[in-house]
């Protein structure tokens, strides 16, 4: 319980260790995540998503530098998609945060999507909270929107920063559906790309369709030259208020509070079956049937289900 | 370029040769069951008229010195005068280059090449706190005007040509330059030599950028105009494909990627509303030189012949200098083995050989020790002495480009010119070179690429000698050449004396103009050239730079 | 499952040659193991951070322009002085042999130099890293 100890007076060594733990789900892990629920809870969190090359990182980093010059203590979670071959990874959106390295007031963490056991929605919100009571005033979490789990992580942010580039029109389309959404503020990154306006108004059209309460704005920005991101942090702002105001930022704590339990509930249960032996034989024994057509899998699926006490 | 019947009968006895192999090869296989060149090209076991059938002299080859110049840019080539022989060398103090460079030039070294340690090609000074332990590491410190005179003493510069590696502040250090000659009574245009000048490969590759691309550009382009009205002698950029190979591309990567940044500048410099004609001519090269022989030689007679088709058809350009392709060489330090450095030597030689055939109008020769520290002035002599043994032993510098011709090197040039135009459309497809780079596009292949070869050579399909067979129990050598850290502290010494000393009333004033240039449009070069004569120091114009233009950042492409 | 190495590869200084870098940053990640690319021109101090933070098990350095004997040494110091002298610290470059036994003195555990096969880096950290 020393890290934990460490973790509450903001030391940066106790934080890793302890994502760390709670990455591999290193015995105790648990007990760990009961410890800092109490006191957790009290930062805010940006979510910062898009597609790959939007320069998501680099945006990243000028708002954070920008929220420094307020004396806030920051946090960066920089999720990054594994290689699908060989379960290795490069994170490499560090580089684009180079000089917030030497700040004492910021800490980034890199993940990546896969290795985690309970999935990675989970380890995220799990170094959120740590982070939080690390001291963090501000959480980042920076991913790539695609992907149930990451649309997960960042639905689960207070306020979800959605960054597109000039000539994605069909990339919109295709997008449109799930992640125009979730999206609080939209940020037009490398707008001096040409494209940009039609780009624009391409995104004002489908959120002139969205009935939500909270109109979002789309900001144009060039984050490489520090361009927008003034106008970005006041959007956010906007958000932040019209969260507190209206109380949703309160029924949207209910809201992952629940979600949170019931991705616990979900994936022990789904430990305890697929752990179970009696269980696994079963399912394999059932399984050629299915295949040799004596049985179809709905038969066998709720056989199963029969067989499980929890 | 054959007559037809005669190709069928080629044609024919081809057919019996393949039966012929095909039957000895079940009896006993090839050594291999892929020939491949230094790039990974898969080579065939026989070259002949069938593969230059389309080839048309005139248009393909030409005479040398005319277009498209495949053959050699100049019509008597190395008959008329040799290749100039420029060692690349500097280190430590101005001091101790400028006693190297006397070295050299009584050795029979025939052009000047400054090497610039990091902290002064990244437009930082001595005392600097990131130049910690890099201060002459890698070449020669120079801070300011003061180094640079120490620099050149004693050595002419309206009779030497003098080549400088260097980058993202080139302006400045060409500026200390022309104010040293002007010291030594030598007007600016009877001044002979190169700046690196390249920031794209920087971002590509060798990573001394300071500014973003835009900016640098611009820095570029006035350097262009600057240098053909006060210069206009001197080569104001050597598009570099050298350390896009070193860090690992294959031949014609080599030659797609270098000239497509070459396309960027000259499209940039049009766009700054210069004449084709009056830049491209001053518009100069630089490639490696790597082991496979004949791959090289193709890549060499294969860039020319592009490049000029590019500036006639793609750059309405009408001046066949402008067309013509000059080019530096040097040999692949990445080629090198720290493990038994001698064989070094063999390698040099033969890449030495690759690029006289090829053409190249300089050389640097590496030194054997380079895979374990900056070369001894010995490793240097042997290094020289193997381009004196090309140039009046060998043989092949009695007649233009004797590889003309072949079946193969005609085959392999076309093949390299094929696929670096793939290169090039690709890249023009994404917008351009800068656009490339930003989208990591170039930085991607080429590490694909050096991924390859790291593999081949982990799998020993590719042996190097010395490193993955024939291996010995060796002694590492000891006392190699070492820069002491004392040259960092009398650098910064001498940055104190040079503050105390200097009328810094008028650096201060020179600096606020330099300021509100960088902030407009006017050439910047005349006001970096007036704060460097007020002794104003090269991280104190750079920082007023870096101030106005902000800093590149890096696309990480692995 | 085993849990992934977690290795930060940076180049400290200024040297701008990052093909080893990258080159091994791959075979490592090839390897199966959680690579943290920094990039180029970073600070000792940066890399400590950077290494604390992430909570790597390895940091692994490269560095071509000989000012090696300066910035590894300063890595090591900056690493006890944060207690983390179990972070396995290695670099590779072209690092003269005479140089090595004064780097591993101040705490660098290997130096791996010009023509070392990956899989020989792979497999030093494999053997050496804290269990």
């Amino acid at each position: 319980m020393d890290l934990l100890q460490g973790l509450k007076k903001g030391n940066k060594r106790a934080a890793a260790k302890l994502i760390t733990m709670i990455e591999n789900r290193t015995e105790g892990y648990q007990d760990v995540l009961k410890e800092i629920h109490k006191s957790s809870g009290k930062a805010y969190v940006i979510g910062i998503t898009g597609p790959p090359g939007a320069g998501k990182s680099t945006l990243t980093d000028k708002l954070v530098k920008e929220i420094r010059k307020q004396d806030k203590k920051v946090a960066i979670i920089a999720i990054d998609p594994t290689s699908p071959f060989s379960g290795g990874s490069i994170l490499g959106d560090r580089i684009r945060m180079n000089d917030l390295s030497l700040d004492p007031g910021v800490f980034i963490r890199s993940m990546g999507t896969r290795g985690h056991l309970g999935g990675l929605s989970v380890a995220t919100k799990s170094a959120i909270k740590i982070l939080d009571v690390y001291g963090a005033e501000y959480i980042f979490v920076e991913t790539v929107g695609v992907g149930q789990s990451e649309i997960e992580i960042v639905k689960s942010a207070d306020t979800t920063v959605m960054v597109m580039v000039p000539g994605l029109g069909d990339d919109i389309q295709a997008i449109k559906a799930g992640i125009m959404e979730i999206g609080d503020v939209f940020v037009i990154n490398k707008a001096d790309r040409d494209g940009a306006n039609r780009t624009r108004a391409e995104i004002e059209m489908m959120l002139d369709f969205s009935n939500s309460e909270f109109k979002p704005a789309v900001k144009m920005a060039v984050a490489v030259d520090g361009k927008g991101i003034n106008d970005i942090i006041d959007e956010i702002e906007r958000h932040k208020e019209y969260l507190i105001k209206t109380d949703k930022y309160h029924h949207n704590r209910v809201t992952s509070a629940r979600e949170e339990i019931v991705e616990i509930i979900k994936e022990n249960i789904t430990d305890k079956i697929f752990n179970d032996h009696l269980i696994s034989s079963q399912l394999a024994e059932l399984t050629q049937k299915v295949v040799k057509r004596e049985i179809d899998p709905y038969t066998a699926g709720f056989n199963i289900l029969k067989s499980i006490k929890l | 370029m054959f007559e037809k019947d005669k190709l069928s009968n080629i044609e024919n006895s081809l057919d019996e040769y393949e039966k012929v192999t095909s039957k000895l090869l079940e009896k006993r296989p090839e050594r291999r069951e892929d020939f491949i060149s230094g790039s990974g090209d898969s080579i065939k076991n026989l070259y002949t008229p069938l593969d230059i059938e389309k080839i048309d002299y005139s248009e393909s080859l030409g005479m040398p010195g005319s277009y498209p110049y495949t053959r050699g840019v100049q019509p008597n080539m190395y008959r008329g005068k040799l290749w100039t022989m420029r060692m690349y060398a500097g280190f430590a103090t101005a001091e101790e280059s400028n006693k190297r460079y006397k070295y050299l030039v009584e050795q029979g070294s025939s052009g000047l090449s400054v090497a610039f340690d990091l902290p002064t090609q990244i437009g930082y000074d001595s005392d600097h706190s990131l130049a910690e332990g890099e201060v002459g590491k890698v070449g020669v410190a120079i801070d300011s005007l003061k180094d640079m005179e120490v620099l050149f003493d004693g050595i002419p510069l309206d009779k030497v040509s003098t080549s400088m590696t260097i980058n993202a502040p080139a302006g400045v250090l060409l500026a200390m330059y022309i104010a040293v000659a002007e010291k030594q009574g030598v007007s600016a245009d009877k001044l002979r030599g190169t700046i690196q000048n390249d920031i794209l490969k920087e971002y590509i590759a060798r990573g001394t950028y300071i500014f973003p691309t835009e900016p640098s550009m611009r820095l570029i382009t006035d350097i262009f105009e600057y240098c053909s009205k006060e210069v206009p002698k001197w080569n104001t950029i050597s598009i570099s494909g050298y350390h896009i190979r070193e860090a690992g591309s294959t031949a014609s990567q080599e030659v797609g990627f270098t000239l497509a940044d070459g396309i960027a500048y000259v499209e940039a410099a049009i766009k700054a509303g210069l004449k084709v004609d009056d830049f491209a001519p001053r518009l100069s090269f630089f490639f490696n030189a790597h082991n496979d022989l004949f791959e090289e030689i193709a890549k060499y007679r294969a860039a020319r012949r592009l490049w000029a088709k590019i500036m006639k058809d793609r750059f309405g350009a009408k001046n066949p200098k402008s067309m013509s392709l000059k080019f530096h060489t040097q040999t692949g330090g990445s080629t090198l083995t720290a493990q038994q450095p001698d064989n070094n030597i063999v390698r040099v030689a033969i890449q030495t050989l690759a690029a006289v055939l090829g053409g190249t109008q300089s050389l640097h020769t590496n030194s054997r020790d380079e895979a374990l520290a900056l070369p001894s002035v010995d490793s240097v002599r042997i290094a020289l002495r193997t381009q004196q043994i090309v140039a009046h032993e060998s043989g092949v510098t009695n007649t233009v480009d004797p590889l003309a011709g072949s079946f193969f090197v005609e085959s392999m040039t076309d093949k390299i010119e094929a696929e670096a135009v793939k290169y090039i459309q690709k890249i023009d497809d994404l917008g351009g070179a800068p656009k490339a780079i930003d989208d990591g596009y170039i930085q991607r292949e080429i590490m694909d690429a050096a991924y390859k070869y790291q593999k081949e050579i982990e799998s020993n399909d590719r042996i190097i000698v010395g490193m993955n067979q024939f291996q010995i129990e060796e002694e590492r050598p000891t006392g190699l050449l070492k820069v002491d850290l004392s040259v960092g502290e009398n650098q910064k010494l001498k940055l104190v004396e040079l503050r105390n000393g200097r009328d810094n009333v008028a650096v201060e004033k020179t600096l606020v103009e330099l300021r509100k240039v960088c902030e407009g449009s006017e050439n910047v070069m005349p006001y970096i050239l007036d704060a460097v004569k007020t002794y104003a120091t090269l991280g104190e114009i750079t920082q007023v730079m870096r101030d106005v233009f902000g800093e590149y950042q890096q696309s990480v492409i692995i | 499952m085993d849990r992934p190495i977690r290795v930060l590869v940076s180049k400290p200084g200024l040297d701008g040659h990052d093909r080893g870098a990258k080159v091994i940053a791959r075979a490592l990640r090839d390897a199966g193991m959680e690579v943290i690319y920094t990039g180029l021109r970073q600070t000792p101090e940066q890399i400590v951070n950077a290494a604390i933070q992430e909570d790597v098990d390895v940091i692994a350095t490269s560095i071509l322009s000989g000012a090696h004997g300066t910035l590894l040494p300063k890595i090591a110091e900056l690493l006890k002085e944060q207690g983390a002298e179990d972070i396995l610290f290695i670099g590779g470059g072209v690092i003269p042999d005479e140089d090595i036994p004064e780097l591993i003195e101040s705490g660098v555990k290997a130096i791996f130099t010009p023509g070392t096969p990956t899989s020989e880096t792979v497999e030093f950290i494999v053997n050496n890293v804290r269990k």
